[in-house]
């Protein structure tokens, strides 16, 4: 894991939303590496920046939200800074799909309702190659093979609402590969489907990773799917990563009180599912001007005052690649 | 597909018999019938009538009978091409309709290609451009659209046109052209008049298009399906038009044939300010004198021509959209 390998570097991004009731810091400094090979998890609770955190990196936030700080992306020995890039520009659409590619939480309203699953993933191909439409309409049917979708030939030309949720969600997957990119981006690939189609989903990510060789930033809301999937951990909370460490780390030793009270939110064998994140107190705010503290401060069992509600918290290595962004880690 | 066809064919005879059934009442809904508006008036000139006169023009006029035998005698003659006679202009009303329902079709259709070409490339920049200058512009002008009644409008026109360019904005023809047979001098001097009364009548329309448009496609540019799309490196132009702005043109689009009824009632007021030779100043007259079987036969051609637009529009939409099936739908 040295930094040499390292394929996309995030620094400071901050992205803000210029809004007539003041600034939404829909994400304040987030920085992560992504490694080849690698599985990244994103955790946190809803509305603390996740999706704006991907739709950074690709350039595609809504508007207005307006990126700032710096995502290195090293390809070949040279490295774009596609903060820099123009979001409409040549050079990030030739990077979005070919070199990071993105998944969406609902494969339903991904796909447009009235173009086949077929169309959908030739352009894909058609966007970025030099191909005729016969040829990306093998490819389309030989991913859609790839990622099990049974009787391919007759799946290309389906509709979206002719197929079921998992279906779906597979052919996005199939898309999403087309051009065997180099990051995948799985923006709650699995929230909105059934347990069983969730694990079926989940392993044929795990397979793909390894024949494509690709790394996967996975973002989630569930301890359980992270802890399934990923190899390093970023704790999201209000815009900020708050903790982040390997998945042995963040499970074993989690630090920061947010962490914690994530981690006994997760239902025990037994225990009823859906208590989730009841057993945090309070909900998430949203980032509107936010005072310069930390934001877990109004709802941490911990809280210092004098310490906690003067500045945000540095982020504290505590052990070799773990860090906290808390006070009590201070010495 | 066929059995859907089938269906809707169906259902559109019984709408047209339900229709001709209705047009029969409310044109005998009038106290009195054209016949003794005319006794009353020949007597008021001190020409006296006998019951035996009465009784036979009655007769000739086919008033005589109850209100079914005259509806019957009315629709059955109907089905074989004859409409009756005008009492008014003592012609055939199929004579009468031959000269003005094709004009009337003219105007309708020019008016709904106008409409169309004109609010749907405004109503994709307004929602591209949402508040900018051009936006808010076009905003202003479809409100007033809206806002001013057509035959105001027309009569501002007119005005216009005439105080400031000599122009008299009136009829669809000019005055060697107007009962002259048809030619292509007669067809661009048609031309020529048309686009006074299809800005008139599709102002409304024009305005309202644009509204609904602007607003589907507004709905539709922040759906997860557009999002997808860049996230796959589409040109951006490209992928508006090839998802959004084809999602929410759809319906739109389809549903052309719905217009039809506003545009034909739009078109009888306007046409009687700008004094076209279309059905609906006829109508209008017909209906004052109560001349019935000419009043008659116009609404329910018009209606029978607005169901077979509508039709075709529901047939349209349903093949232009994939998520609705003919099976389901019917
Ligand atoms: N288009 C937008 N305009 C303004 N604020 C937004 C927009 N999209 C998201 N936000 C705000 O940004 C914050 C982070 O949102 P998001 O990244 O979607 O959260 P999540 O972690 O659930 O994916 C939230 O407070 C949300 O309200
Ligand atoms: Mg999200």
């Amino acid at each position: 894991m040295n930094s040499d390998a390292v394929l996309l570097e995030i620094k400071d991004l901050r992205t803000y939303f210029h809004l007539d009731e003041g600034v939404l810091k829909a994400v304040d400094g987030v920085s992560f590496n992504i490694y080849p090979n690698r599985v990244l998890g994103i955790v946190g609770e809803s509305g603390c920046g996740k999706s704006i955190t991907a739709r950074s990196i690709l350039r595609i936030v809504p508007a207005p939200g307006k990126v700032n700080g710096e995502i290195l992306f090293h390809q070949n020995g040279s490295t774009v800074d596609l903060v820099t890039l123009s979001p409409h520009g040549p050079q990030i659409r030739g990077i979005r799909g070919r070199e990071i590619a993105m998944i969406f939480q609902e494969p339903m309203s991904a796909f447009s309702p009235v173009h086949t699953i077929g169309n959908q993933i030739m352009e894909a191909v058609l966007v970025h190659e030099r191909v005729d439409k016969a040829e990306a309409r093998r490819r389309a049917i030989e991913l859609l093979t790839h990622v099990g979708i049974p009787m391919p030939e007759r799946r290309v030309d389906a509709y979206p609402h002719e197929m079921s949720g998992g279906m779906l969600q597979r052919a996005m997957i199939a898309m999403a590969l087309a051009l065997r990119p180099q990051v995948l981006i799985a923006d709650e690939p699995t929230t909105a489907l059934d347990v069983t189609i969730q694990a079926q989903i989940l392993r044929l990510m795990k397979k793909l990773k390894s024949e494509i060789g690709m790394s996967i930033i996975f973002i989630t809301h569930d301890l359980g799917v992270i802890a399934n999937m990923a190899d390093d951990v970023a704790v999201m909370y209000l815009g900020r990563v708050v903790e982040f460490g390997s998945v042995r780390q963040i499970f074993r030793n989690p630090q920061h009180p947010y962490t914690r009270a994530l981690m006994k939110s997760i239902p025990k064998i037994g225990e009823e599912r859906g208590a989730k994140l009841a057993s945090i107190q309070g909900t998430v705010p949203v980032p509107l001007d936010p005072p310069r503290r930390c934001g877990f401060a109004d709802r941490c069992p911990e809280f210092i005052a004098g310490r906690c509600d003067v500045d945000v918290p540095p982020l504290i290595e505590t052990e070799p690649g773990h860090q906290v962004r808390c006070v009590l880690y201070e010495n | 597909m066929w059995g859907y066809v089938l269906r809707r064919v169906s259902y559109m005879l019984l709408t047209i018999w339900a229709l001709s059934f209705v047009v029969f009442v409310i044109i005998q809904l009038p106290p009195g019938d054209y016949l003794s508006t005319y006794i009353s008036s020949q007597q008021a000139q001190g020409n006296t009538f006998d019951d035996a006169a009465i009784a036979a023009l009655r007769r000739q006029y086919g008033l005589d009978g109850t209100f079914f035998d005259q509806y019957w005698k009315w629709i059955t003659n109907f089905l074989q091409g004859d409409m009756g006679r005008s009492f008014e202009w003592n012609q055939p009303v199929t004579v009468l309709l031959a000269e003005r329902l094709p004009l009337t079709m003219i105007l309708s259709i020019s008016t709904l290609i106008f409409v169309y070409i004109v609010a749907i490339p405004i109503g994709i920049y307004s929602a591209l451009n949402q508040y900018s200058l051009g936006d808010y512009v076009f905003s202003t002008i479809g409100f007033i659209g809206l806002a001013i009644p057509n035959f105001m409008l027309a009569l501002i026109l007119m005005y216009v046109l005439f105080k400031y360019f000599g122009l008299s904005a009136g009829g669809l023809f000019s005055d060697q052209y107007a009962t002259a047979p048809w030619s292509l001098g007669k067809v661009l001097d048609l031309f020529q008049h048309l686009w006074v009364p299809v800005i008139v009548i599709g102002m409304a329309g024009t305005a309202g298009l644009i509204r609904v448009m602007r607003g589907s496609l507004l709905d539709e540019l922040g759906k997860q399906y557009v999002v997808t799309a860049r996230a796959k490196g589409v040109r951006e132009r490209r992928l508006i038009f090839k998802y959004p702005v084809r999602i929410a043109i759809n319906p739109i689009v389809s549903t052309i044939g719905w217009q039809l009824p506003r545009i034909v009632s739009g078109e009888t007021i306007v046409a009687i300010v700008l004094s076209l030779p279309t059905t609906g100043p006829l109508l209008y007259r017909a209906l004052l004198s109560q001349d019935m079987y000419l009043a008659g036969s116009i609404v329910l051609t018009l209606g029978v021509l607005t169901l077979v637009g509508t039709f075709i529009s529901d047939i349209l939409l349903v093949m232009v959209d994939p998520r609705i099936s003919f099976e389901k739908k019917a």
